[in-house]
């Protein structure tokens, strides 16, 4: 069983492309749930514990097919790391979901106008990832 | 003690936790996702909201011994702390973190030290409430059972 501290990575299936998604969040309890809603969803996920951690993996990796990243973390937040995946020309088409536990309108909006596909209130709930299910990047 | 009084007990005791509000239905929302692939996720995310939760208190504590409190720094912890008590369900813990929330943003010194005490007394009942728990879970699965789904 992978270990959601710091980084950790779940292998595809055999002969399939599973779609990967890239999960970005300091707080290690938060990062254990995201991670497992999404294998839960049957997707590949990597989790990382920084924005920092999520370029350099990017840089790396760019089969991502989504980035899902809490707005609040130190040193670089998930908008700041949306604004980068946004700007840069490899990876400006990957779809970017915010999720916080604050319920900020102008968070929200500020998000939004700079690309995020979505915006996910904590506790995320498996319905949440459900209705991702059509936005992956193919 | 056999099967199905371990069951039994366990959903009494869980029963309490959950008419007090201690936790909430995110807890249940966790047991569900838990699977063959993954047999001990609640265990897992709950020995993480513990460790974390106890740092993160060590840092709201230490903040709030300064001379000169740094409020934005003080918020940005509980809100942390919020985020992960949500998570796993531990409603009181969440909801002593928005009283403190509040009061970070007034700049209250003394507010913020009784928040702490208040948050660090839920801290406390949650993390007794969960051990309790896991360990009758534990007892359960030993007894080659699966684990009742709770629920408010």
């Amino acid at each position: 069983m992978s270990s959601p501290r710091g980084g950790d990575k779940e292998g595809g299936r055999d002969g399939e492309r599973q779609i990967h998604v890239l999960a970005v969040d300091d707080s290690s309890v938060d990062r254990a749930v995201i991670a497992k809603l999404l294998r839960s969803s049957k997707y590949r996920v990597t989790a990382v514990d920084s924005a920092k951690k999520a370029l350099e993996l990017l840089g790396t990796e760019p089969n991502v097919n989504m980035i899902i990243t809490d707005y609040s973390m130190p040193e670089m937040t998930g908008y700041e790391l949306l604004k980068r995946v946004k700007e840069s020309p490899t990876l400006r088409e990957i779809p970017v979901v915010i999720m916080s536990s604050e319920n900020d309108p102008d968070k929200i909006n500020r998000c939004l106008e700079e690309g995020a596909e979505d915006f996910l209130l904590k506790p995320v709930r498996p319905s949440d990832v459900s209705r991702l299910c059509g936005r992956m990047r193919s | 003690m056999e099967l199905h009084k371990l069951r039994r007990v366990y959903i009494e005791f869980a029963s309490f936790v959950f008419h007090d509000g201690i936790l909430d239905n995110q807890y249940t929302q966790l047991q569900q996702l838990q699977d063959e692939s993954e047999p001990k996720f609640v265990l897992q995310v709950g020995t993480l909201f513990l460790e974390d939760s106890e740092k993160l208190l060590n840092e709201l504590r230490s903040i709030l011994d300064q001379q000169d409190v740094d409020f934005e720094k003080l918020d940005a912890f509980v809100r942390k702390l919020t985020g992960s008590s949500a998570s796993i369900g531990a409603k009181r813990v969440k909801d002593a973190c928005m009283a403190f929330h509040d009061c970070c943003k007034k700049g209250s010194k003394e507010g913020c030290l009784k928040c702490l005490q208040q948050l660090t007394a839920e801290y406390r009942l949650v993390k007794r409430k969960l051990e309790t728990l896991f360990k009758m879970e534990t007892q359960i699965l030993a007894a080659g059972g699966s684990v009742p789904l709770l629920s408010q």
